[in-house]
């Protein structure tokens, strides 16, 4: 790890200040992903904002009926926090399927969002990796890429991203709070990831100088019929081979509105409104649920070691919408699949 | 006062381990004490053209960069390097010339006044290298492996195949049912909890103390004296706890080398601690691929057993062990023939771990006995019964003890084994399928020479010492019941010294024989403590024991007492008190009974039940029972603790553990604990662990060692109730979800 | 094996050059990936200061304030085992993947490899080392000890800490939630059933 400064802002001003200008700066708060990827030098920061004295830790609801989670708030806070358990609990879950608890008691909802991805060779720097470094070359599209994405990749990348919180988030249409020198701004949860496309070294839209203030959940939370379900190689404390977050409204038998995201095989939190338009106004069962997996798998593809993920993907679609329309969310400690 | 031996006994260093005072390898501190931060190798083959510190040494604390180029004088000659366990071939010499054999090599140590600095300087070293491709992808390689040479001496024979018999290739070829099927596991890392760490106490004489992670402190005094020149008066190694093994300590790493550089080339204190993926350049259970063939009678009798095995290995030792010879060890079988290659690879040279060969081996075999069973439609565990092996086939001779089939009846049981519907797929629970399947395990009771002292003290305490390793396997805990025991005291009078090379000789900890050897070592050395007591007390005017032959006394209470009349006694403090002497100390060396007309085995029988969702292919180990015959067992605790830990090994090998390693680059992609993926608890359920009555009169106290048995036959048990579960047969390890979708 | 040493005052070669794609084709190296293997710190983007940052920090330690001039990288655990000589805490990976770091911060159980100690000015640290209390042993202490939810040791203070913050939590009812929430605690010696039997113990005489 390189030697760095070290400055603490106590107000998103002063953060924004501390930040200014510099290309080598970056925020800290949980430190769980910053400081593991500084001690394999992937990341370099020459200097390190504390931002945990900011005050963005609050979870408020908005006049709107939503809810408003500051930043800084932690994992397992959100988790555990009384309106989340009860009118989204399909992110109270996501939460607690990731990670562990020591991690989640550290990890800030903001540096959630910001996670990078959990690809080997952009861990180890004594491998090409466009990520990492422009240009060197993707390793990984004809290397280990079991845990890699099949969909949206592209030649330069084919990374995932490995939060489950933010799949949650992405069904749940929040959207992310952000502040910076020349103002605020609200960028919509489907436009805060992006695509690795050729400049695959950017996760997310964020600008440089900006600083994530909250994530705000529009008030549909989707209580009754959610689920998080995640599939990974080992029951606890790995990471996504698959995950999908669901939320169904419905009328009797009937979809009133359905939305699913899925984690684990994309370079962002993947929703698709036309597998979701697929959903609307049918009949909850397992055809309807299969044909809206085949929509949203339409241009998946696989490589060597992940294509069996295309057809995992399809049938954790198809269980999760049938728990969620059954009302049966999977829970994160027993692991029975219901 | 009832007997130590045979109870559940909470180990006695309990609470040293619950309290962090237990201090292990990294955790010395001394004044002035430096770190080394090693730079590893980014290729895996080639050489290195130069190695520059200096943007590294420009950094404020950084005191020295080491490589090949610059470093203190080390041995130029194989043997020294050769340890107590190294495989035949050209050991590997930390930071001694300009080669590189496998990827994240140390090749450079930056020694800095703290460890954030010595790794900041790390990571400034440039090194340029010319580079070859490596070959790394046994999968590539296994046309080009090479039979293993044959044995020269008997120590070499214990791992090449043991000698055919009978008329193997006809006998399959004519068997009524035949099965002949391929088995692949991968390269598995031991991973022990604690990170491989030495530091070196640099006194001002030049001597060293070195407290390093160790299975053998002996073996790495000799190590070091003999690379660096040094006499054994000069190095002491010191290993009181060590954070998990499982066998890559047994020979010596790198950390070793690098730190006593560094201490010599400074003249200070050094202290050098791999970081996690580094630990994925030391040894590792070599990939391998099995073909078993195996024919039989339609009643269910095995007529042909053929066992081939190719395993990996570097480029520059031959590592192997025998995978092979079980098959015709555990069942009977006229003809069986073996063989045994060796695919050398531009990886760190292969080593055991836990239950080498056995784990491995057995679980080729007990998948292959499972199909055989299918085919003949036969239950499994009854067509073991119908091959049990009486006598050791290979070797032609009877077994010293074998309680197998009493494992067999224990375990199956408990287990409810007898309400298993023989039909693939149709047992369930739900949207799970329900699959029980079972499996033998088989492994060697060894026991090594061993040399123990004890010293009593009037008081009726007394110290125990030999300089084994305590790995976390408990030996400490089953030292201080033996001696209790056999010194009549309580076990809190007992006080142990292991884990450091100026104690007395031990081998190294591992292969479950240091239990066997360290216990029966101090029961040698209790009797002659036991004798000089009863010298004594004959001394004392109208002695009760006047007239009593070393053989009839006991010590019994804090008294040597007649066996036959325990009213016959005098205490140990009157003894001594007559010879006028407030200690007795005695040191005896233990060699094992040579027994070679018998077999010597512990056996089990593992039951396990699996839940497999049937869309997604999640697999769950809700229930294993594992029945162990493994003669006296000296603490039902600590070794029911020993199997438990077993099963979750063989959870692992059977579902999770894989290396990953890029064959382009000839390097470890999952080098860290979060990507190779062990058992954590959510993956570990009812594991239920039975250890059946095993007399055995092979040493004195009938003890035959639990570290390894505990693992084998787990993985294929698992295998074959994923089988009964899906009806899907899985050949490679670990069983992933994927390789269960249709 | 011989020893080739290289011609150290040879110095026209740039230092930070890595070998190109060609020059590596020539020497009949087939390399799958234009940039090829890269040295461990090819061209980093930025290197920081040659100089340490040293700040000053105060935090307490199972009761103990402690004021500290610290470089700025130093974690609580390599303060607490490389400064404060409190080695129960242990590192097994150094990366938040094993768990055996495990300390109470503030009341809160979490991976002390990952916090940079100059960010915890301040803060109450609670290590294994400060769960007994006069001799007397924490009940998770003991209950460990009776259930030998241990084998080597190593991963022990991590487990025993995660598992006072469990209790502290209050969230587990259920051996499967005790199993899932205590997941981050990883034992080699796979001592977890005699660990899910400790802490059910504590549980029920907390």
């Amino acid at each position: 790890m390189i030697s760095f400064h070290y400055a603490r802002a106590s107000c998103v001003g002063e953060a924004l200040q501390e930040v200014a200008g510099d290309a080598n700066a970056k925020f800290i708060a949980g430190g769980t992903n910053l400081i593991d990827l500084m001690k394999m030098d992937v990341e370099r920061p020459t200097k390190v904002i504390d931002i945990t004295r900011l005050p963005l830790k609050r979870v408020e609801r908005t006049p709107g009926g939503g809810l408003r989670i500051g930043a800084l708030v932690r994992n397992t806070d959100l988790a555990y926090h009384p309106l989340v358990e009860q009118r989204y609990p399909v992110l109270a879950d996501a939460i607690m399927a990731g990670a562990s608890q020591q991690l989640r008691n550290m990890a800030s909802t903001g540096g959630n969002l910001l996670q990078r991805t959990r690809c080997a060779y952009f861990y180890d720097i004594a491998t090409p990796c466009n990520k990492r470094e422009p240009g060197s070359g993707c390793s990984a599209i004809e290397g280990q890429n079991r845990m890699h994405a099949i969909l949206g990749g592209s030649e330069a990348c084919i990374a995932t991203h490995p939060s489950d919180m933010c799949v949650a988030l992405a069904m749940l249409d929040a959207k992310v709070h952000v502040g910076s020198a020349s103002g605020d701004r609200v960028i919509a949860f489907a436009d805060f990831h992006r695509l690795p496309g050729d400049t695959p070294q950017r996760d997310t839209h964020l600008n440089a100088g900006e600083i994530i203030t909250a994530v705000e959940l529009p008030p549909k939370g989707f209580a009754t019929n959610y689920t998080y379900l995640k599939i990974r190689d080992r029951l606890s404390y790995a990471f996504a081979l698959v995950s999908v977050a669901v939320g169904l409204e419905l009328d009797g038998d009937t979809i009133k509105e359905g939305r699913f995201a899925l984690g684990g095989v994309a370079h962002k939190p993947w929703r698709d409104p036309q597998a979701e338009a697929v959903l609307r106004g049918q009949p909850a069962h397992a055809a309807t649920f299969a044909r809206a997996a085949g929509v949203v798998l339409r241009d998946a593809r696989g490589y060597a070691h992940n294509t069996f993920k295309i057809d995992l993907a399809r049938r954790c679609i198809v269980r999760a919408l049938t728990q969620a329309a059954c009302g049966t969310p999977q829970s994160q400690s027993a692991k029975k699949i219901v | 006062m009832a007997p130590y031996i045979g109870t559940a006994t909470s180990r006695v260093d309990g609470v040293a381990k619950v309290t962090g005072a237990a201090k292990y390898a990294a955790e010395f501190n001394t004044p002035g004490l430096v770190y080394g931060s090693i730079v590893t190798s980014t290729i895996a083959k080639g050489w290195i053209k130069r190695v520059d510190g200096s943007a590294a040494m420009r950094v404020k604390g950084v005191i020295d960069v080491l490589s090949h180029e610059h470093r203190p004088p080390m041995a130029d000659d194989d043997k020294a390097y050769a340890d107590e366990v190294a495989p035949l071939g050209s050991p590997f010499r930390p930071l001694y010339d300009n080669r590189v054999m496998f990827s994240r090599q140390p090749i450079a140590l930056v020694v800095a006044e703290t460890s954030e600095i010595a790794r900041f300087g790390e990571s400034l070293v440039r090194v340029e290298y010319e580079v070859e491709a490596p070959v790394t992808d046994l999968n590539r390689e296994r046309d080009a492996a090479v039979p293993v040479k044959p044995p020269t001496n008997p120590f070499e024979a214990l791992f090449t195949p043991p000698k055919p018999r009978g008329a193997p290739e006809r006998a399959l070829a004519a068997a009524a049912m035949r099965h002949e099927a391929e088995y692949c596991t991968p390269i598995e890392h031991h991973n022990p909890m604690e990170l491989y760490a030495a530091t070196v106490i640099y006194h001002a004489d030049g001597k060293l103390t070195l407290y390093d992670k160790t299975q053998g402190v002996q073996n790495i005094q000799r190590y070091v004296c003999s690379v660096f020149g040094m006499k054994p008066e000069d190095v002491r190694v010191m290993s009181p706890f060590v954070g998990g093994a499982f066998g890559n300590g047994l020979r010596p790493n790198f950390e070793i080398v690098l730190a006593v550089l560094a201490a010599r080339a400074l003249r200070r204190s050094v202290r050098v601690v791999l970081t996690r993926p580094q630990m994925y350049a030391l040894g590792y259970r070599p990939a391998m691929i099995q073909r078993i063939g195996l024919g039989a009678t339609t009643d269910g009798t095995l007529d042909a057993i053929t066992h081939d095995a190719i395993t990996v290995t570097s480029e520059y030792e031959d590592y192997y062990r025998q995978e092979t010879g079980w098959s015709g060890l555990l069942y009977t079988c006229a003809n069986a023939k073996y063989a045994h290659k060796l695919a050398k690879l531009d990886l760190p040279t292969a080593c055991d771990m836990r239950c080498p060969s056995a784990a491995t081996g057995v679980y080729a075999l007990e998948c292959a006995m499972d199909e055989l069973a299918v085919a003949l439609k036969a239950d499994p565990l009854e067509l073991r019964l119908r091959c049990y092996s009486e006598r050791d086939q290979n070797n032609n001779r009877p077994f010293g003890s074998k309680a197998l089939r009493e494992c067999y009846r224990q375990g199956a049981q408990a287990f409810g084994w007898d309400k298993r519907n023989p039909e693939p797929r149709s047992m369930r629970d739900g949207a799970d399928l329900v699959g029980w399947g079972m499996a033998t395990g088989v492994w060697d009771a060894f026991q090594a020479p061993i040399t123990v002292r004890i010293a009593l003290s009037a008081n009726g305490h007394a110290e125990v010492a030999c300089a084994t390793s305590d790995i976390g396997t408990g030996t400490r805990t089953i030292m201080a019941q033996v001696a209790a025991d056999m010194l009549g005291l309580p076990l809190d009078h007992i006080s142990i010294n292991l884990g450091d090379s100026n104690l007395p000789q031990s081998p190294v900890e591992g292969g479950s024989w240091i239990a066997v050897s360290v216990s029966n070592g101090i029961a040698t050395t209790a009797a002659s403590i036991r004798d000089e007591l009863l010298r004594l007390a004959k001394q004392i005017p109208n002695s009760p024991l006047a007239a009593t032959a070393p053989g009839e006394v006991a010590l019994i209470d804090g008294k040597l007492a007649d066996k036959g009349d325990v009213s016959r006694a005098i205490s140990i403090s009157d003894a001594m008190r007559q010879g006028g002497v407030e200690r007795i100390e005695q040191e005896k060396t233990t060699n094992p009974s040579a027994d070679a007309a018998r077999a010597h085995n512990t056996h089990s029988a593992v039951f396990a039940e699996v839940k497999v969702d049937e869309q997604l292919g999640v697999i769950r180990v809700t229930r294993v029972v594992s029945a162990v015959a493994a003669g006296r067992i000296l603490n039902t605790k600590t070794a029911g603790s020993q199997v438990l830990g077993s099963v979750v090994w063989g959870i692992g090998m059977a579902l999770h553990e894989e290396t990953l390693i890029d064959h382009r680059f000839g390097r470890v992609m999952n080098a860290n604990i979060a990507e190779y993926h062990m058992p954590v608890n959510a993956d570990v359920h009812d594991i239920k662990v039975i250890f059946v009555d095993e007399p055995d009169d092979s040493n004195p106290l009938g003890i035959k060692g639990v570290g390894e048995i505990g693992i084998v036959g787990v993985a294929a048990a698992i295998a074959n109730a994923v089988y009964h579960a899906t009806g899907k047969r899985v050949r490679d390890l670990p069983i992933t979800l994927d390789k269960l979708s249709p | 094996m011989i020893n080739t040493p290289v011609d150290t005052k040879d110095t026209e070669f740039p230092i930070s050059r890595q070998p190109t794609h060609s020059e590596l084709v020539a020497r009949g190296v087939t390399l799958p990936i234009a940039a090829g293997l890269s040295s461990r710190a090819a061209a980093p983007p930025s290197i920081g200061s040659a100089s340490p940052e040293v700040v000053s920090v105060s935090l307490t330690v199972n009761g103990t304030l402690h004021a500290l001039m610290l470089d700025t990288r130093t974690t609580i655990l390599d303060l607490l085992r490389e400064h404060l000589d409190l080695t129960g805490t242990k590192k097994g990976c150094d990366q938040g993947q094993c768990g055996a770091c495990t300390v109470l911060i503030d009341g809160r159980r979490v991976n002390s490899c990952l916090t940079f100690a100059v960010m915890y000015d301040g803060a109450q640290i609670t290590t294994i080392e400060g769960l007994a209390t006069k001799g007397t042993l924490h009940p998770l202490q003991q209950a460990f000890i009776d259930h030998d939810a241990f084998q080597c040791g190593y991963c022990t203070p991590g487990q025993i800490c995660s598992a006072v913050g469990l209790i502290s939590e209050g969230r587990a009812k259920t051996a499967d939630d005790i199993r899932e929430l205590m997941s981050g605690n990883l034992c080699r010696c796979g001592a977890y059933g005699n660990i899910l039997a400790a802490i059910a113990q504590a549980m029920r005489r907390a």
